[in-house]
């Protein structure tokens, strides 16, 4: 067994050839069938995965996944969609090419929320992820099966997307971390978009240093996209010292309170204990954790920003699925039917109501009213942020409001009272901050998570706090161990 | 009824010229063989996202600089949402918040008198692909998706199908002297949309506007203008003129008339919004100034500084100034000292038949202005005579030689003095009877001693300098 490891301790052992990239490719692809079998994490299992050289790049010879967003050439890439079931790419995405350039193996494609357009990975056309955990349990998403891979320890790391908590949530939910980098420090091209403006590439692993070190493999300007810019003086995993005495995180007040949730059931209750606990845990090396209070009205307001942002965006972006150039075309006479059938017998109906939400918020007339408004909300939003980042390191909160929700509960229902729990991620989105998930403890053997958040191009801050912290607690490396509920 | 007054304003789509498209790096060229420039943008595929092409963005401002538009603060692109299959994406990129320019002013010339026209504004957008419908079936060609686009859109400042084909061509001519287009109409580069209405002469109150979309050809905007002119001006003279609907209409070039597509109660809500994957980019002074030193003077100011300081007539200034190539020969004439009238003779006559006969550009001709110098300065000396210079032009240009290898000693013009006496003395004394008639007041006898000249000379006799001698040695 050696996807467990780390991939520091990965490299070393090929390195020092006590195991081959042949041998860690089997164990993979194995891995991936028996998870496949359990959990129904993965569109594509790449059978004919071959290993590399093992060169200094630490990631080389060793398997990895991509969630099937992300464009693979002559690999079939469906974004978990039947508009897509069809589609095998003429290019690979830069994130991925990067990695495969040094070396890195992909062995397999996850499955995710159609477009990465839901938050349980229950949505996808090949059906529902389960968590490692639970089976009774959902994975969240979007990144749903590179999450469940990587908990469930097929290989050290996937790639995943997220456009509202798309990485972070299901990170939480399996035990592991996400990491979701400043907007622009990782290429979108060849990531299938679903909100541009809110879209970041990013992974999933079972350590803040691997994390640090796929991202600094993935990362760079890309002359395919015009957002990305030059991080050649960043280096991540070389910048992991774990020296945090004296940084500044903080709250807030309104979402981490337990006295605003009058109804919290038992598991709500315990997840915010051990929030405060771990940050009492984070103060012991020298970290100052304050309370901020941050106007309700406006925290109220972030699901709606993102819902009208995203839907927008998302109403544009994917009206290039028509079937006429690619994906299964309609059988229809008329170009316009064709188009009709195409959209209409692809996409689910959670995607097609998010498509008329947009599409109204786009018309003329309610422009001003949702969508000028909502842009300004968000920048009123990333102001505050900005604004407490000056006295600030970082903001530090708790994942959701508890362990995986159950599958049967589960779908994009919202808790009117924990509303603003579940969705603070987003603001990490807003902003384009860089954004990382790390376990930090257990409710009933189920994992729960935090979160950290910095300002834009301090990523390698936001990662050495992270790295701290993760240090003071046992969850790194962790692989889920199956309860039976 | 009331006299009626057309207004008309235009929507000019110009394709720009560039290596790669505006937003992919499929090559910006015309093909025959269909889907050959085609990038994975091109065709949307899942993933793609747009780069925006520098020159294409630097030729826009050139052209909004000419046209002495409002410059924006930065530059952004917004999305224009609609389904066609001949747009993959399922929307334009174009703009809509911070065109390339606005308020834009110029003036052109119909008919001789200048005309004010008012530029509401100027935006880069993208082509897209071109259809081609067969009886059953039809097929997409994605070469011209992603093309360069550049939409001017002026004011309903026209009165007239003439004074909107003055103001096309004008622009055909700035493009190509911005060297931003070729503005080929014949490889439909440029297609407008046109606004019409009428008014009654003595009201300022604009009637019902009309749109006809896609005339791809400056006939058929003419042809267009017209017919809507004619069309609505009979329904307001019948009393019918409610009939006249805020439509869109397309031109029919077979059966010569707009047809009705949609009516206004059906336009389309195109749902723009900023396109996210494009960052705003500041327009900074310096780059601006660098972008005005690439702007060569127009053809207008051209033309109006050759008659006023020059003395060219209109027509004559009109010819040189037609290509931007041809107006700098010239003006490389004028600085290298030659006389202004003779340099533009040379060019409107000798040379440019010249180019129209062997389809040459005036940047190959051998002859360059320094060459027409040295020619013209040979007849200024009385080296050669016009009638030679006119040989010798071709010569130069078939044999690509000097224009002084082309003057043998035996060919050369004789102006010397004193040659010229002895040869005219010589003349005098031999035709005493001629001579004798000349003084009884035959004077039209001049012509026969210079005739007698040129005989003897083979005819290589500088005429002026002949001509003095003879009068002052008869009439002395």
């Amino acid at each position: 067994m050696y996807m467990d490891k780390d991939l520091t301790s990965l490299h070393e052992l090929l390195k020092a050839k006590k195991v081959t990239s042949k041998e860690l490719i089997k164990e993979a692809l194995e891995k991936s069938k028996e998870i496949q079998e359990k959990y129904n994490a993965f569109v594509t299992i790449l059978d004919e995965a071959k290993e590399t050289e093992v060169n200094e790049e630490i990631i080389s010879g060793i398997p990895f996944g991509v969630k099937d967003n992300y464009s693979t050439k002559g690999i079939l890439s469906t974004g978990s969609s039947n508009t897509l079931n069809n589609y095998i790419p003429v290019y690979t995405a830069t994130v991925v090419q990067n990695l495969l350039d040094k070396g890195a193996i992909m062995v397999n494609k996850t499955a995710l929320d159609e477009f990465g357009m839901g938050g349980t990975g229950t949505t996808c056309n090949t059906g529902v992820v389960k968590n490692p955990w639970s089976k009774k349990r959902m994975c969240a998403g979007s990144s749903a099966g590179s999450a469940c891979a990587v908990a469930a320890g097929v290989y050290p790391y996937a790639l995943g997307s997220d456009t509202g908590d798309s990485i972070r949530k299901p990170a939480a939910y399996c035990g592991i971390v996400g990491y979701k980098p400043t907007y622009g420090l990782l290429s979108r091209y060849g990531l299938f978009p679903f909100a541009s403006s809110l879209d970041h590439a990013g992974v999933l692993t079972r350590s803040v240093l691997d994390a640090a070190i796929v991202v600094d493999a993935m990362k760079g300007k890309d002359e395919h996209d015009m957002t990305s810019w030059d991080s050649n003086n960043m280096h991540l995993a070389a910048s992991l010292d774990g020296k945090v005495n004296g940084k500044k995180l903080f709250y807030i007040k309104e979402v981490c309170d337990i006295n605003n949730y009058p109804k919290a059931n038992r598991e709500l209750k315990e997840h915010l204990e051990n929030f405060h606990k771990t940050l009492d845990l984070f103060r012991t090396k020298g970290v100052i954790i304050n309370e901020v209070s941050i106007d309700k009205d406006i925290l109220r307001a972030l699901p709606s920003v993102y819902v009208i942002l995203s839907c927008a965006e998302a109403t544009s972006n994917m009206s290039n699925l028509t079937g006429i150039i690619f994906g299964p075309r309609g059988d229809k006479k008329n170009v316009f039917e064709m188009m009709r059938e195409h959209r209409t017998k692809g996409f689910s109906p959670l995607i097609k109501r998010r498509f008329v939400i947009g599409s109204y918020i786009l018309q003329k007339e309610n422009q001003e009213r949702y969508f000028k408004n909502a842009q300004r909300v968000r920048r009123l939003i990333v102001d505050i942020m900005k604004d407490l980042f000056k006295e600030y390191d970082g903001l530090i909160m708790p994942v959701a409001s508890g362990p995986a929700k159950m599958l049967e509960q589960g779908d994009d229902v919202i808790d009117e009272n924990t509303s603003i729990l579940e969705e603070h991620l987003q603001i990490g989105n807003f902003g384009g901050f860089p954004s990382i998930t790390i376990p930090d403890g257990f409710i009933d053997n189920l994992p729960v998570g935090i979160n950290i958040t910095g300002n834009c191009f301090q990523d390698e801050l936001v990662l050495n706090l992270a790295y701290a912290l993760e240090s003071l607690m046992d969850y790194k490396g962790q692989i889920a161990k199956e309860v039976e509920e | 009824m009331k006299k009626q007054i057309p207004v008309i304003g235009l929507e000019m789509h110009c394709e720009l010229k560039s290596n790669s498209k505006v937003f992919s790096r499929a090559k910006n060229e015309y093909s025959e063989l269909p889907n050959c420039n085609v990038a994975p943008l091109d065709l949307a595929l899942p993933g793609t996202l747009p780069v925006v092409n520098k020159k294409c963005v630097e030729d826009a401002l050139k052209v909004s600089l000419a046209l002495n538009c409002t410059l924006p603060d930065y530059i952004c692109f917004d999305r224009k949402n609609y389904y066609y299959p001949d747009l993959p994406k399922g929307y334009q990129i174009t703009q809509m918040e911070k065109p390339m320019g606005v308020n834009g002013k110029i003036q052109i010339e119909v008919d001789g008198k200048l005309k004010d026209i008012d530029i509401h504004d100027v935006h880069l957008e993208e082509d897209a692909a071109s259809l081609d419908h067969y009886f059953d079936t039809s097929t997409i060609d994605y070469n011209r998706c992603g093309v360069p686009l550049l939409e001017l859109v002026t004011e309903p400042c026209f009165n007239s199908a003439r004074e909107a084909l003055a103001f096309l061509e004008h622009m055909r001519d700035i493009y190509k002297y911005l060297d931003v287009s070729d503005a080929d109409t014949k490889k439909g580069q440029i297609r407008c949309d046109v606004n019409v209405s009428i008014r009654d002469e003595d009201s300022d109150i604009l009637g019902t506007r009309v749109e006809v979309k896609n005339v791809n050809s400056l006939a058929g905007v003419v042809d267009t203008i017209n017919y809507e002119i004619a069309r609505q001006t009979k329904l307001k003279e019948e009393g019918r003129y409610n009939e006249v609907e805020q439509d869109t209409r397309r031109w029919d070039e077979e059966a010569q008339k707009t047809i009705h597509m949609r009516s206004k109660v059906d336009a389309i809500d195109y749902k723009y919004f900023g396109e996210p994957n494009i960052p705003m980019i500041r327009v900074k002074d310096s780059w601006i100034e660098d972008l005005k030193k690439e702007i060569p003077r127009l053809h207008l100011e051209r033309k109006y500084d050759y008659i006023n300081n020059y003395g060219l007539s209109n027509y004559d200034a009109g010819i040189l100034v037609k290509e931007k190539k041809i107006a700098d020969y010239f003006e490389e004439c004028l600085s290298l000292g030659l006389d202004a009238k003779v340099a533009s003779n040379w060019i409107t006559t000798q040379i440019m038949g010249y180019l129209n006969k062997e389809e040459t550009e005036i940047k190959d001709l051998y002859l360059t202005p320094k060459r027409l110098k040295d020619l013209i300065d040979l007849i200024n000396e009385g080296v050669i005579s016009s009638k030679q210079a006119k040989e010798i032009f071709f010569q130069v240009l078939d044999e690509k030689k000097e224009v002084r290898e082309f003057i043998k000693e035996e060919d050369k013009q004789i102006s010397d003095k004193e040659k010229l006496e002895s040869i005219i003395d010589m003349i005098i004394k031999d035709s005493p009877k001629q001579v004798e008639e000349y003084h009884n007041g035959r004077t039209n006898l001049f012509d026969y001693f210079v005739g007698q000249v040129m005989k003897n000379t083979k005819g290589k006799a500088n005429p002026v300098v002949t001509k003095e001698i003879i009068k002052e040695k008869l009439d002395n």
